[in-house]
């Protein structure tokens, strides 16, 4: 037997080895991904992510780390400085919910993982789960939204009392790094077409220049249709037929409201997924429901969501085999509805939903 | 006797007409008397018609209009329209146009239009034409009633929303500018005094109509000072309404919530973008942009179009738009200009096709066109009339 010795990408030696039957031995690289469980169900779901990859064999490393906001120096709110440095290492992050405290005098755990890391895309792909019924059956969606500017750059005055004005910002470096990635993830995902989401006809020059960048990164993307549509059309044929809609791409606002729109279509929050794309290959995907305190420690939690996003992190980190495995048996529970956990209409419990998922994901194999 | 019964009719009617308004629905009479009492008479031959501005816009908008035109003759309702053509993508918009809409809006204090369409160029004026009709008659409450359809079944049935939309700030401000090359700022405002009136208008009409709830929908956890002035406004006029539930939600909570059980809202009163978005969305609830009415309502004026406003540039000539919207608002038109009776029959006609489900145009999964529904709608009139 040979044992083989891997240096991974960040300089650590980590090694694995597995023997088949013809003596070859076949190497493994274990990625490590920084894992932030959060508050609330948070720690529970990521336990039962972490026992579901365990069963399927998936090569990943988890590096537990907690992101509640410290005062740094010169006063700054920021995340602690071993989490910053364990992401920059590792570049894959895969987080809980967080809870923003009312009034604890720092902007949004949210907000500051966005800044610190330059998080501009958010990823939503919203698929209609076979085994949890909606009206809505055939949905197969992506909103990409643009999310370090627009409406949501926090830039407001009180003029005079009485009168409020906040500005939308739209720069032209943003809206071409949207676009682009849009398309990208077109090309890299197989689909078919890009449609860019505004309101060019009241807002003609804020839209209108996002169109226009949206536009002219479609020219070098010629095997992707593109196509541009009002919010307005998009909602009304949106809740008539879904299906119609490929890839969404969007500025802030309407991405915000977009994306839980699709979620909405497909169950709810509690079985999307969501990546966070960062500008230096850094990337945070996450579960966007609450902490529901309610349930926290009681083991009914639904960790779908958490499970879908991590099956979005293998497909990113190009772990396609491992996603499908995992993404397949997900999906087997739910369609058999025997273990369903009480938010999708059972009342099993997290573990019992957890540990069926590993038994479908074992018999794969 | 019966002259004089005419003339004293006549005078309510004037008056009601042309008085000063500070409540905006003042000019309407509850509706007491129930649509099924047959034995009410028609009522007395008017000796003038009533005159009502009537801007067909761009799109499927003239379409729409001969067909009210087309239903009102059959129904022979004394109403007559002064129509103008304002375009601006047909290039038949110019300030003289604009004023004469205005000074024929003065005179008749209510109008029926189309959507006029904004193109996406702009040619030195941020705002469309649209826009600056509304800012200019005050219009700045928008109410889309909700309601689903008898005999058309979508994934959602027996929805009775209403949605009331402030129309002449936020986010429609067009206060754009380009600070430096690539940098955009677009400005939304919103105030004290226009988020008190709209707050003020929703729950008038909540009280006035019977409802129960009202809910503000907001983005106030990001856009803190602004929606957060909205919340408050809204929250303040509501101790003023003790029997009315107040609430409130964020919208894009509220658009997925209005997806998977819309039920839980009675009536939404929000600024101007989130309200086009849910506009749009609960029409599409119900069967899309051309079965849902609205109205657009100023302190002196009223404005009747459809709730989803979209021209709908590509059936354009194709006789397949769906009427039903523009037909039920001018509906509610009759009734807004006391003409009870024949608002009634308008409607129930519409509604009587609809539900026999023989005469649909494409939107609702059928083959007919707009011609044939008229001809449907007005048959459906000629029965009552007999």
């Amino acid at each position: 037997q040979l044992d083989a010795f891997v240096v991974l990408a960040s300089g650590e030696i980590s090694y694995s080895s597995q023997q088949c039957s013809n003596f070859m031995t076949i190497y493994t690289i274990i990625q490590t991904v920084t894992l932030i469980p959060g508050d609330g169900i948070g720690p529970e779901i990521s336990t039962a992510v972490m026992k579901i990859f365990e069963a399927a064999k998936a090569p990943i490393q988890w590096e537990e780390r907690n992101v509640t906001a410290i005062k740094g120096p010169g006063g700054r709110w920021m995340i602690p400085p071993e989490a910053k440095e364990s992401m920059n290492k590792n570049k894959i992050g895969l987080k809980g919910p967080l809870k923003t405290p009312i009034a604890a005098g720092h902007p949004s755990m949210n907000l500051l993982l966005r800044k610190t890391f330059d998080l501009y895309a958010n990823v939503r792909p919203c698929v209609s789960i076979e085994g949890y019924k909606t009206p809505y059956t055939d949905v197969d969606l992506v909103t990409i939204r643009e999310n370090t500017e627009g409406e949501y750059s926090g830039i407001e005055h009180l003029i005079v009392d009485g009168v409020v004005q906040s500005i939308k910002l739209i720069t032209e470096e943003a809206s071409r790094r949207i676009a682009k990635y849009a398309f990208e993830y077109a090309r890299n995902n197989q689909r078919t077409s890009v449609t860019a989401v505004h309101k060019a006809n009241i807002m003609r020059m804020s839209d209108g220049l996002f169109l226009r960048k949206c536009r002219e990164v479609a020219e070098n993307y010629k095997d992707v249709k593109f196509t541009e549509m009002y919010l307005d059309t998009v909602c009304l044929n949106m809740v008539q037929d879904p299906s119609h809609f490929d890839i969404l791409v969007m500025p802030n606002l309407y991405g915000d409201i977009l994306s839980d729109l699709c979620a909405g279509l497909i169950g709810g929050l509690g079985v999307t997924p969501s990546g966070n794309i960062g500008a230096n290959g850094v990337a945070i995907f996450e579960s966007v429901h609450g902490t529901a305190p309610d349930i926290a420690g009681k083991d009914l939690a639904n960790p779908t969501a958490l499970l879908l996003s991590a099956v979005m992190m293998l497909r990113h980190m190009g772990l396609h085999g491992h996603a499908k495995k995992i993404e397949t048996a997900c999906f087997d529970t739910i369609r058999d509805e025997k273990v369903l956990t009480k938010d999708l209409g059972g009342n099993a419990k997290c573990s019992e939903f957890t540990a069926d998922i590993c038994r479908r994901v074992q018999d794969m194999d | 006797m019966m002259a004089a019964t005419l003339r004293g009719s006549l005078v309510t009617l004037a008056k009601g007409l042309s008085g000063a308004r500070l409540q905006p629905l003042c000019t309407r009479s509850l509706s007491v008397t129930s649509s099924q009492n047959v034995s009410e008479s028609p009522p007395a031959r008017a000796d003038s018609t009533f005159k009502v501005t009537m801007v067909p816009g761009d799109g499927v908008g003239p379409e729409l209009m001969t067909a009210v035109k087309e239903v009102f003759k059959a129904a022979d309702v004394p109403v007559e329209f002064e129509e103008f053509h304002l375009s601006e993508v047909q290039n038949m918009a110019s300030e003289e146009k604009l004023e004469e809409v205005l000074s024929s809006m003065k005179n008749n204090r209510v109008a029926i239009k189309g959507k006029i369409h904004t193109p996406m160029e702009y040619k030195g004026e941020l705002a469309s034409y649209e826009m600056r009709l509304r800012r200019k008659l005050d219009l700045f409450a928008n109410v889309v009633h909700v309601n689903s359809l008898p005999g058309y079944s979508t994934r959602h049935n027996n929805l009775d929303l209403v949605i009331i939309r402030e129309q002449t700030e936020g986010e429609y401000s067009s206060l754009e500018h380009e600070s430096v090359s690539g940098v955009v700022e677009c400005l939304k405002i919103i105030t004290r005094e226009k988020s008190r009136r709209i707050a003020k208008f929703a729950f008038d009409y909540a009280t006035k109509k019977g409802r129960s709830k009202v809910t503000a929908v907001h983005k106030a956890n990001i856009m803190k000072l602004g929606d957060g002035l909205f919340l408050q406004s809204c929250a303040e006029l509501a101790e003023l309404y003790p029997k009315i539930k107040y609430e409130n939600i964020i919208i894009d909570n509220c658009c997925m919530q209005l997806v998977q059980n819309p039920y839980q809202f009675d009536v939404l009163v929000m600024p101007n973008l989130y309200g086009n978005i849910i506009d749009n969305l609960a029409a599409g609830l119900v069967g899309g942009a051309g079965v849902v009415p609205g109205e657009s309502y100023s302190a002196e004026y009223a404005v009747f179009e459809t709730g989803a406003r979209h021209p709908f540039a590509q059936a354009v000539g194709r006789n397949i738009a769906n009427p039903t919207a523009m037909l039920l608002s001018a509906s509610n038109m009759l009734r807004h200009l006391n003409l009870e009776y024949h608002s009634n029959m308008v409607s129930e006609a519409v509604k009587k096709v609809i539900k026999q489900g023989k005469v649909r145009t494409r939107d609702l999964g059928g083959y007919s066109t707009t011609g044939d529904f008229v001809r449907a709608v007005v048959d459906n009139l000629r029965h009552r009339t007999v």
